[in-house]
């Protein structure tokens, strides 16, 4: 009895011992779900937004085109450009970037081989319409014309 | 005092593996970026070497969207605002040969677009996705009178993916989606965008 007493008296302490166990639980989910930016950009985009939207669901079988304006405005100028994977590109690399990329889809994904265009909401329709050309000659007809959500009063 | 510590059982202090977990924690924060991934899906037309032939339409089924540089719209040579195109391919489409100058039905219909190279990428994707809205709604009406009102169109054409497993009756979905596919087609044909200019 007097024993029992002597531990009641003691200030009780909050274990602290599983904290870093939480803390790495919490760690570990943004390790998975960071995904480190492939290629660095080269152009600003700000996606237009839109209600109708569609998610792709197969990321393997994604090829990205970026279009939009140089960062270096002192390399590239201030006119619209595409970037593909990690260079600034010309329209005629186009064809040849999205065949080597529907290159790399693995086999039973090959059906669903969709391009994502991130373009500016400011660009013009030009330089839109030449890659569009450049994409339905390589054959590349599915596109997907990355947009944010847009919240309809 | 010091004589008790001594005794107690050494213990590594564990207090800053918190710490470092929470350094890290943040990092991983700040770097992530939950990536989405969406957008207006669309579907381009076969490259051609050859010019496709002049099909012959009848007029009242084609529904005449201008766009210029200045991102005005013109629809069958009225000056409208963006905001009434979906009414306006709503009316269309579901004409059924009621009004003259509209559709004879969902299946003739064809949705003509046409943009200058100057227009701004912003104003066409809103015009796909007012057409978009526009096949959508019709759609899950349809949707909603093959299934009773349990499915929108979305949701059939999620069921009828057959890489997604999580559904049961995909056939019935695929049966659904074709139907609905058939009897309201997406048709909208884009003209090769002209650098008028122009004012």
């Amino acid at each position: 009895m007097g024993r029992i007493n002597k531990k009641k008296k003691e200030t009780p302490e909050i274990s602290t011992a599983s904290l870093p166990d939480i803390i790495f639980i919490l760690l570990f989910f943004f390790m998975v779900t960071t995904v480190m930016r492939k290629s660095d950009l080269l152009v600003k985009y700000q996606t237009p937004g839109a209600t109708e939207l569609t998610k792709i669901k197969y990321k393997q079988a994604t090829a990205y085109v970026f279009v939009g304006f140089p960062m270096d405005e002192d390399v590239y100028g201030t006119k619209p450009r595409i970037q593909l994977n990690d260079a600034i590109a010309k329209i005629s690399d186009v064809q040849p970037y999205i065949k080597e990329q529907y290159s790399l889809v693995p086999e039973g994904l090959k059906g669903q081989f969709i391009v994502s265009l991130r373009v500016d909401k400011d660009v013009t329709m030009g330089v839109v319409t030449d890659v569009k050309q450049e994409l339905r000659k390589a054959d590349a007809l599915k596109i997907n014309y990355s947009a944010k959500k847009r919240i309809d009063e | 005092m010091a004589k008790g510590k001594k005794r107690g059982s050494t213990e590594i202090n564990a207090s800053s593996m918190a710490d470092i977990a929470f350094l890290l924690l943040i990092f991983f924060l700040v770097t992530t970026t939950i990536d989405q991934d969406k957008g207006i899906l669309h579907g381009l037309p076969p490259w051609t070497d050859v010019p496709p032939p002049d099909i012959e339409l009848r007029e009242r089924n084609v529904l005449e969207i201008l766009v210029n540089s200045n991102n005005q719209l013109l629809v069958e040579s009225d000056y409208i605002e963006i905001s009434a195109l979906k009414e306006i391919a709503i009316k269309h489409i579901s004409n059924n040969g009621k009004l003259p100058n509209f559709s004879e039905s969902p299946k003739k219909a064809i949705i003509s677009l046409k943009n200058d190279r100057g227009t701004s990428y912003e104003i066409y994707i809103q015009i796909q996705n007012e057409l978009k809205a526009a096949y959508r709604e019709l759609r899950d009406i349809e949707a909603d009178k093959l299934t009773g009102g349990r499915m929108t169109f979305d949701q059939i054409s999620d069921c009828a993916d057959p890489l997604d497993e999580i559904y049961k009756n995909m056939d019935q979905c695929n049966v659904w989606k074709e139907k609905i596919k058939e009897d309201i087609p997406m048709i909208i044909s884009e003209a090769e965008p002209k650098d008028v200019g122009g004012n």
